[in-house]
């Protein structure tokens, strides 16, 4: 139970009064009366911190027996799971880097997400601009077409997707990846940067229009600075939204030479277990892990406004 | 200049939307369009098969099961993953020892906490489903291993190899997966609420449960809701995908007893050579989907509160 400033208390019924029933006193001067209440305070502190502290460990200790254990040789791993490394062995981390293909996984995933990510960006503010500035007949349609894409399950449109990919020769590409990459993350985009271009004032692209600029000027070189928070918001959703991506690399990008790191990784484990190499493949997995935690933990306060921004809105 | 205009309206929408048409809608239109034929995927050819896909998926045991666990994932998961994100961001905001003229404190290390909680968020669900494979071992796993360390030894078990745990195992990840961010949404959602209204309704004596039930959740409804929906078509879709694909033996196993519907539609389209029968398991599943967010959006309306 939680109380209100002393010297209210006092205006209205006094410290510990009967209207306030277990309040907490302050800390620095407690009233006498009140040292059951005092207890009951600190009880609910003692439970709340001790609730989340339990949940915390729950978090974090998963991934740091992860880490633990990439630096274990095979046989500690298999005998003691929770015993530490006699030494660090980081030859772990070499052999999951080039043996492993670890490497060719990151090259080939930084490539895709890079330009899907750009990509997405572009054509998203370019549909959302327009959609959010413009009248024109069937606005609201094309709009809600671009919506109705967030609460479909991707799973059914993957069936005949392959078969469409597979027709145009696109299947097993980087190029058709990311364009498929663009497609999916189109819904989300073109709604967050909608609202978003509906918040920015219109004064100054009237004014750029006044002064001869055409319509593309105006957007790229006024409207789209102006964007940039949310532009920067919704790039981070998307950044980790298809560096994560599973299912449509498992569909349509089978070609083994040509894996992303969240499937690279699936097929590491199932080789991986045939060979006992569990040290490798567990260094691969916190190599994985690492970047995206440390990148977090840097651009901690805009990662979370950027993932949170579409469900707060 | 209305010329221009429409013209560039049309030059900045056609690479979007034909990009969109192509890889989105039109996939969308023709799986529907397939369920009602006998496409094997194999071979182009197909003829018009009416509703029988349909007939056949009402007498097949296995999508049953699918339904049942994918129905299970839906009604479960957001309730427990927002309950106890609910439970978590008010302890975080409002269970802090109280501070010299504040009516309610966060915890000290709030912000600690908040970084800890996210981190699963951002990482990527194939990871998540791998490093809980190898915790739920049953030989070398870090979870048996702790149970025997901490002498619990009684409540070790083969976890994913149980038909009768395997289900929990793999909601249990999800819980453990999503609800860091839901706290950090609620945590912001809660701070956004004026102290006065907690000061005045403890000023009328209400108890710390009383304004969480008065206060808290009335005014964070509109982001409570949006995350239920949200949460409820993370369960039925990939996330579940991935979960049960590289967690669970099979995949779906044992006994089928962790298989769900979007595995089910990739099993038979992509391993099975049925893709017209996979199409249709994937009607059910956009039925079950449609169903569950008109659900929410009428069970959970409410008048909306401004302040």
């Amino acid at each position: 139970m939680k109380t209100t400033d002393p010297d209210l208390l006092r205006k209205s019924d006094g410290p510990g009064g009967p209207g306030l029933p277990a309040q907490r006193p302050a800390p620095a001067t407690p009233p006498p009366s009140s040292e059951g209440q005092s207890k009951t305070g600190g009880t609910l502190n003692v439970f709340s911190h001790g609730v989340l502290v339990i949940w915390a460990f729950l978090v974090a200790m998963p991934l740091l027996w992860a880490v633990m254990t990439s630096f274990k040789d095979d046989k500690s791993i298999f005998d003691s799971p929770w015993s530490l490394p006699d030494r660090l062995h980081f030859e772990n981390w070499s052999r999951a880097w080039t043996q492993a293909h670890m490497s060719e996984y990151f090259l080939t995933t930084v490539i895709v997400v890079a330009c899907s990510l750009v990509g997405t960006l572009l054509l998203g503010s370019m549909a959302a601009y327009v959609l959010a500035r413009f009248d024109f007949p069937g606005n609201r349609f094309l709009y809600f077409l671009f919506i109705g894409g967030l609460s479909f399950p991707v799973i059914l449109a993957l069936v005949p997707l392959f078969f469409v990919m597979n027709n145009l020769g696109l299947l097993n590409t980087t190029h058709g990846l990311i364009l498929v990459y663009i497609a999916y993350s189109l819904p989300f985009t073109v709604f967050f940067l909608t609202a978003f271009f509906r918040t920015l004032p219109t004064s100054v692209a009237e004014a750029a229009l006044i002064d001869g600029a055409s319509h593309s000027r105006t957007f790229f070189q006024v409207m789209l600075p102006m964007a940039k928070p949310g532009l920067i918001s919704v790039g981070i959703f998307n950044f980790l939204g298809q560096w994560n991506q599973y299912l449509l690399p498992t569909v349509l990008n089978t070609d083994p030479d040509r894996k992303v790191l969240s499937q690279g990784l699936v097929q590491l484990a199932v080789s991986q277990g045939y060979k006992g190499d569990w040290s490798g493949l567990f260094a691969g997995l916190v190599m994985a892990m690492l970047p995206v935690l440390g990148a977090y933990i840097v651009f901690q306060r805009q990662v979370v406004a950027g993932l949170t921004a579409g469900a707060l809105k | 200049m209305q010329h221009g205009k429409y013209r560039f309206i049309a030059g900045f929408l056609i690479v979007p939307l034909t990009i969109y048409a192509l890889f989105v809608i039109w996939p969308f239109v023709q799986s529907i369009f397939y369920s009602f034929t006998d496409w094997t995927g194999l071979s182009p050819e197909f003829s018009l098969v009416g509703f029988d896909n349909y007939t056949r998926m009402f007498g097949d045991g296995t999508f049953w099961k699918a339904l049942q666990h994918s129905v299970t994932f839906v009604l479960l998961l957001p309730v427990v993953t927002l309950g106890l994100a609910l439970f978590f961001a008010f302890m975080i905001n409002v269970g802090g020892r109280r501070r010299k003229g504040a009516a309610i404190a966060g915890v000290r290390g709030s912000s600690f906490y908040k970084i800890v909680y996210f981190f699963p968020q951002v990482l990527s669900i194939a990871i998540v489903a791998l490093l809980f494979r190898f915790a739920y071992n049953p030989n070398s796993g870090a979870l048996n291993s702790a149970l025997g360390i901490l002498g619990l030894d009684g409540l070790q078990s083969n976890w994913l190899g149980d038909p009768k745990l395997a289900l929990w195992c793999v909601m249990a990840v999800i819980v453990w997966s999503t609800t860091g961010f839901f706290v950090v949404l609620f945590s912001a959602g809660m701070a956004s609420i004026p102290k006065d209204y907690y000061e005045a309704a403890l000023l009328d004596g209400a108890g710390r449960f009383t304004t969480f039930f008065r206060i808290t959740l009335p005014l964070l409804w509109d982001t409570v809701q949006s995350g239920w929906i949200y949460m409820g078509i993370l369960a039925l879709g990939a996330e579940s995908f991935a979960i049960v694909h590289i967690m669970t033996v099979g995949p779906g196993g044992p006994a089928d007893s962790t298989t769900v519907l979007p595995l089910l539609v990739y099993q038979k389209a992509f391993v099975g050579g049925q893709a017209a029968y996979a199409t249709t398991i994937g009607v059910a599943l956009l039925i079950v989907t449609l169903a569950f967010a008109a659900l929410v959006s009428r069970v959970g309306r409410r008048e909306r509160l401004e302040f």
